[in-house]
């Protein structure tokens, strides 16, 4: 689908965080094309009182501190990429995500609470963040452990010229 | 006539948790609901909660309705259910309604009224016709009713409660078709906004609902671009094909038990409207009359919880129940809690409004 920017008019009139805005926000941080290792990506710019992030991350990687309406941010020295925030964030505003996974694939792992669930190797539309598809991606693994209360955490590549783009898929049709 | 130190009124976030402080501090406490199920709103919120560990952030409502029940049975409160409190005499003789047919009065030493609030109507051609609905009646039909109310939404409104109740419709198995805001800017935070616009949501600033057309239900919705003046723009109208008009247009304090026992009004159009001034301790221009929750502004179920402990809290200390210093330590403690609930960009004008409240002297 062609991508338009007519839309993309920024959080409070979109609803959706534009790149620009994200990156003034000290609190994005797209993981470098380079790193091996996945990491926690958090669109959170706004200062709401809220740090379950902080408090659920095992690695002691994000910080929000004292004040709880603090900006959380990820040392990328310290996350490992263990998910464990993506489930714990009351906003769903983390995911994981990696430039290369294999050859020309990028690796994200993002939050949804939608049924159906999608199954592994099921392929996927990716969404941007304004929920226009932008391509096809395939699931590799589904996570509904019960720390996650719930909220199914979805693994899945696409192709990394999109990297930065996509934020999670489009909900699949009901019966 | 019966008696009880403590009756606290409604059984939501702020009567739960004013309950369970004040039993904890050594009160009698009964705790009184209309509803035949205590919890008022958590058992809706089918999401996980903001705020730190102190505020339970991270945990479903749900889940802490269930917690808050586990901790007044734990503390064996007195729980009456399916009882309407009718009036409040002498500052403290409640008149309750049980079960529809037992009229029995309470004499109260303290009382915290923690009634809640009501959700606004935006009045428009064909807003009458099934299908119209209050954004926390959808809340209710599709998360305690498991009814879908409709297949194609319009949603008024996109303060948190828009929509966190529009991702809960998609979630139900719901189509939205639109979320429109009178204003040119969204209200509600980014993230719940970010998360419904990502699942394919548009969002329409600077419009409002114009009609609702259909026969016996709601089978189309009109909506139209208003001007800085808020008067709609001709020839911008839409219509939208959907079967479900939601209204999250705020809400106001129920407030009418307050005021007709006779505690002072104010107003304060940030938090609601009218309001019974309180001081910090959420003690009312009557010294035996608290109130908690929405009742004294509106807010959210977070703040509600903690306003909840600073009454019952108070209420006990005000018996004799609690030590100067503990009150003093606790206290202060539930002040904090609060001040980091109403910090940052969206808690600020709340934090004011409410000082504004507590600086205005009685009388």
């Amino acid at each position: 689908m062609e991508h338009t920017m007519s839309d993309d008019k920024g959080l409070k009139v979109s609803g959706a965080p534009n790149l620009a805005e994200l990156h003034a926000s000290p609190c994005y941080q797209l993981p470098a094309e380079d790193r091996r290792a996945l990491a926690a990506v958090i669109e959170c710019i706004e200062g709401i009182p809220c740090n379950p992030c902080e408090t659920a991350c095992p690695q002691h990687a994000i910080i929000v501190g004292d004040e709880i309406t603090n900006l959380p941010i990820v040392d990328l020295d310290k996350c490992n990429g263990c998910g464990i925030c993506v489930a714990a964030c009351p906003g769903l505003a983390i995911y994981l995500k990696k430039h290369t996974f294999k050859e020309g694939l990028a690796y994200i792992a993002f939050p949804y609470e939608y049924v159906p669930l999608p199954v592994e190797g099921q392929t996927i539309k990716m969404v941007d963040r304004l929920g226009q598809v932008v391509c096809d991606g395939t699931v590799l693994r589904v996570v509904k452990i019960k720390k996650n209360d719930r909220t199914a955490v979805v693994h899945a590549t696409y192709p990394n010229g999109y990297y930065e783009q996509v934020v999670n898929m489009q909900r699949l049709a009901t019966d | 006539m019966e008696e009880r130190e403590v009756v606290v009124i409604g059984a939501g976030p702020a009567g739960l948790s004013a309950a369970l402080e004040a039993a904890r501090s050594g009160a009698h406490v009964l705790l009184v609901d209309e509803n035949s199920k205590p919890g008022g709103q958590l058992f809706k919120q089918i999401h996980k909660f903001f705020g730190s560990r102190d505020h339970r952030a991270g945990v479903r409502g749900i889940d802490i309705g269930t917690q808050l029940l586990e901790e007044a049975d734990a503390l064996r409160i007195e729980v009456w259910l399916d009882a309407e409190v009718c009036g409040i005499f002498n500052q403290r003789d409640v008149w309750i309604v049980r079960n529809k047919e037992k009229s029995v009065n309470v004499r109260a030493q303290r009382i915290i009224i923690a009634t809640g609030a009501v959700e606004n109507s935006v009045n428009f051609p064909g807003w009458s016709l099934p299908g119209v609905m209050g954004a926390g009646a959808a809340q209710t039909m599709i998360n305690l009713h498991r009814v879908l109310p409709g297949y194609k939404v319009l949603m008024v409104g996109s303060g948190n409660v828009g929509v966190i109740v529009s991702y809960q419709l998609l979630q139900a198995g719901a189509d939205v078709k639109a979320i429109v805001e009178a204003a040119p800017r969204l209200g509600g935070y980014g993230v719940h906004t970010a998360k419904v616009r990502r699942a394919g949501v548009p969002f329409h600033t600077s419009h409002t609902v114009l009609e609702a057309r259909g026969t016996d239900h709601v089978e189309s919705a009109t909506i139209v671009q208003i001007d800085d003046k808020w008067q709609p723009i001709p020839g911008t109208e839409k219509v939208l094909d959907v079967d479900t008009i939601c209204i999250a247009a705020g809400l106001t304090p129920l407030v009418e038990l307050a005021f007709a026992a006779g505690c002072e009004p104010l107003y304060s159009p940030l938090l609601g409207g009218m309001v019974p001034w309180h001081d910090a301790s959420m003690c009312t221009s009557i010294p035996s009359i608290y109130i908690a929750g929405d009742i004294s502004g509106v807010e959210e179920a977070s703040t509600a919880m903690e306003e909840g402990r600073m009454a019952g809290l108070s209420a006990a200390h005000s018996l004799g129940y609690v030590a100067e210093h503990d009150y003093e330590v606790g206290f202060k403690a539930a002040e904090q809690r609060m001040l980091a609930l109403r910090s940052g960009l969206f808690g600020q004008k709340r934090r004011d409004a409410k000082a504004a409240i507590m600086a205005q002297t009685r009388g």
